[in-house]
This record gives C-alpha cells, structure tokens and sequence, in this order.
C-alpha cells in the first residue's frame, strides 16, 4: 500500500486524500490489531456533518468499544454499507475494504497537522 | 507494584505470537489468531488453554472431608472416589468468597482448585476456620495447568504421547472424574473438566514438564485443526455457556442463590459457613436474579451497563458480548427479583437499547455428551 496521499492522526485513524475536497477514512492496520475482532460499527448519515476530533460513530469489538473520532470536519458524503455486514473486513482488510466513510471537507488545511506514516509508524513504535 | 508472574508456557505463547496482558498477577494470553477464530476451534475440533494461572489447594489428614462441607456450600459426602465437585464458598453472610472445584484423591486428601485472582483470599478464609486434622496447603506452584476444549478433545488426549499411559481410560470416563497417572516417571492428572460448554479436559503438570505436553498437544492436534486459545475465547465461551465468572456474575456482595446456583447450596446440610444467612435467603428470596438478556441490534452491553424499566435503574450487566456462536449481542445481568418479567433496556453508553430476556445457558452445553 502507497501511504504517500494518506495521513495519521494519534486516535490511529487514516485519511486518504485523492482528489478535490474528499477524502476516504478508516482506522489503522494497528488500531484493528489492539481492537480485536470487530462486530459492529455504527457510523454517521450520509449528509451528516463532522467536527474534526470529535466523535462520530462507534466500533464495537468483541472484548471492548472504541470512539470512531473524525480526523478531519466535513459533510458525509458516502459510508461504506458493506461494514453493516461485514464488520469483519475492518480487520482484514483496513486500508482498502475496511474503510469507513468519506467527507467532503470544510477546511483542507486541516490535513496539515496531521501525521505522515513515517511520523505514525515512529508513534506506534515501529 | 510487584512483577507479573509467568507460567511455564510463557516462551511457548510468544512463539506462537500471542497477545499477552496483565491478569490476576499474570502475563496471560489474551489472543493469538483471533478471538473468534479460537472461539470457533473449540466449538468446533480443539483448542487448548493455558490456565496454569488457576490456584490449587491440597488439603489432607483424617478430617478432610469432615471439615470441607463444612466451608463449601455443596455435599461433598457423597464424592464418587474420583469424583469431582463444582461448588463455592461463602461468607457467614452468605456472600461468595470463591467458586472452586474439589476433588476427591483420597479418604483424607482432596485437591481445590481455586480462582488465580482469589489465591491468596480464599486461602486466608480457609485457614482461618481450620479445625481437627487438616492440613491446608498452597500448592499454586506446584502444578501447570492445560486445559484440552472441544468436540475432538477425546481424540487429541488418546494421541498424545506424554498422556499414553492415561489413553485406555479416556472413552470410559465419566464428566467430573479424574484419573491420576504416572508418565515416565512425572505424575499427571487428567481431569474431565472445563468452562467452555464441549466436552474436554483439564490436565494437571508440574511445571517443568508443562512446555512438553504443550508441544507434543499442538503436534498431535494439528491434523485434527487444534488452535490454541486466549483468556479472550475462555471467557465468550464461558459466557455463551453462561458459567459463572468470578468477578462478574460472582463477588463479595452476591450470593450464590442469586445467582441461580441453587443447585450448589444444600440446604440440607447440618451447617456451613454461610446456611443461616443462606436459608434466610431462601425463605425471603433473593433481591435480584441473574437473567439473561438479547439486545436489539448489534451494540454490546458491557460490564457495569445499568438495565433499564422506563426511566427506573432495575439492575447490571454482569458480562455480555456478541456471542461468536448463536451470532447476537447477550449478556448476563442481575435485575431486582421484582422486575424480572418487566420490559427491559440496556442503556447502552447515551441511548436505551430494549432488551428481551431469554433462557440461560444461551449455549447448551455439550460437555457432559
């Protein structure tokens, strides 16, 4: 996986940032890791509005429960229906089928104080 | 602070790439494939647990027995020779001390097998009711502990060469039996026991032997699918099988009869710790009863979530999850005996998630098959 257009944040979340204002999220490869196996994931409305670092859904593992914090703010504009599900793929596969949700965003330079993966691989002890 | 112990199996569950935590003064094995990949080994071919964290008491001298129906709530006068017995032990208040299992070794010599977290409590509360002729002694350190769960637990036991002088006597043995035995020269037992719901063992080592069964277990198993499985799988499948787990269903403010234990706590006996306070119970009945429950939806009611009747607080989430075999959210709770047949909720962090009671064990057991 190419992490050149993706950033970090501490809550080990991911942005990916394609093209124009949108931008793709999920959790990190070490988030589903420390969460175990993942049952349920409860996200926001498409059209729903985020706050960056405030709470926006939730992720249920089997041992224990997580915030899903958004990275960034912006309006909702698609949610990944195959996590209803599949909740599972968030495990197997958390850069690519395991994605969450994306936003159009109201701020880009909000990207900026994020992570690179160089700076999360350091934070997670890699 | 003090060090977390090790079980002689430490370096075995590292090699594995295990995920290991802090628990009951341990480093354990919380994980190793994945919860309910291991979950789903023992429901379906074997899986193997290290539980050399659990404590083991010997008590011996010619009032043993006398003297032990005297501190647990259950008849052990009428212990087959090799029988074994699941009972607790209670406060004069009627509050649970410990669940354990007694076996019986010998007309003066049992063998308890006690919680990892209440070691040094419960051996504090035996000792200070010794009477007569009994000797109390820790052997915590004494024995590893391996637990051998699920449908092909027979098979892999009859396989192994460390249990081979055990193996004619594995088909014929009853559920909570034990057959000790002697294995070139190191004594063993074999134990028709678990806490997962399948039919299995729990085979007792000493310690510097442990790594080897462990090893000959995994090669032995692995035509057979054996995985070895974590504190995380033991406790979805204690739960689905809604077995008791100190800590949660059980602690020093519950009661056995509470808990649905009746079956444990006979009356009948002249006198235990615990009868007065317990027959007063009983007359009275309990203030709360451990039900359990199906939530709407996929959220999870975790320890500690208040169950709702209206706006009404009527009772607590002692476990819950989402159950990896009958794939929905359960949990155990103790409800106010009165609310019981109410309509019910789990609030579940912000919003009320309705609930319906539903009968326990969610998973029938299939260990005594």
């Amino acid at each position: 996986m190419d992490f050149k257009n993706v950033r970090f944040t501490k809550d080990h979340e991911w942005v990916r940032f394609d093209s124009g204002d949108e931008v793709t999220i999920g959790i990190t490869d070490f988030a589903a890791g420390e969460l175990g196996d993942i049952v349920f994931v409860e996200l926001p409305k498409v059209g729903a509005s985020v706050t960056a670092h405030a709470s926006m859904g939730t992720i249920e593992a089997v041992k224990t429960v997580a915030d899903l914090f958004a990275p960034v703010g912006g309006v909702v504009t698609a949610i990944n229906g195959a996590l209803e599900h599949g909740p599972d793929l968030v495990n197997k596969d958390p850069y690519g089928d395991g994605w969450f949700v994306r936003v159009k965003m109201g701020d880009k330079k909000e990207l900026d104080a994020l992570m690179d993966h160089a700076a999360y691989q350091k934070l997670i002890g890699k | 602070m003090t060090a977390l112990k090790r079980t002689p199996l430490y370096e075995a569950h590292l090699a594995a790439g295990a995920k290991l935590v802090p628990f009951a003064g341990y480093e354990m094995p919380v994980t190793y494939s994945g919860l309910i990949d291991e979950h789903t080994a023992v429901r379906e071919r074997v899986g193997l647990f290290d539980v050399s964290h659990m404590g083991e008491f010997e008590v011996t001298g010619p009032d043993t027995w006398a003297w032990l129906d005297r501190i647990v709530t259950n008849d052990c006068s009428k212990l087959a020779d090799d029988g074994i017995l699941y009972t607790v032990m209670c406060r004069e208040d009627g509050t649970v001390v410990d669940d354990l299992l007694v076996s019986r070794m010998g007309p003066e010599r049992a063998l308890i097998v006690v919680n990892a977290s209440n070691i040094d409590k419960d051996f504090a509360h035996m000792k200070r009711q010794v009477t007569g002729r009994v000797e109390l002694v820790n052997r915590s350190d004494d024995w590893a502990l391996i637990a051998v769960q699920g449908p092909r637990a027979h098979d892999l036991v009859k396989v192994t060469p460390m249990l081979a002088p055990v193996r004619g006597e594995v088909d014929g043995m009853a559920y909570y039996r034990w057959r000790a035995f002697d294995s070139n020269g190191v004594r063993m037992i074999l134990s028709r026991t678990g806490y997962t719901g399948e039919r299995g063992f729990e085979i007792f080592v000493p310690p510097a032997h442990a790594r080897a069964l462990w090893d000959e277990l995994m090669t032995a198993g692995a035509s057979m699918g054996v995985a070895p499985a974590g504190l995380g799988a033991r406790d979805t499948l204690r739960f689905e099988a809604a077995m008791c787990l100190y800590g949660h269903e059980l602690d020093d403010e519950t009661s056995p009869l509470s808990a649905g234990l009746n079956w444990l706590v006979k009356l009948t006996k002249p006198a235990f710790t615990g009868r007065d306070a317990l027959v007063r119970e009983k007359e009275h009945g309990s203030k709360k009863k451990l039900l359990g429950l199906e939530l709407e939806g996929r959220n999870i009611a975790r320890q500690g979530f208040a169950v709702m009747h209206g706006n009404d607080v009527v009772g607590k989430v002692t476990s819950g999850t989402w159950s990896p075999t009958l794939k929905k959210s359960l949990c155990l709770a103790y409800v106010d005996a009165d609310r019981v047949d109410a309509d019910l909720a789990v609030q579940v962090r912000t919003a009320p998630v309705a609930a319906k009671r539903v009968a326990i064990p969610f998973y029938p057991s299939r260990a005594r098959d």
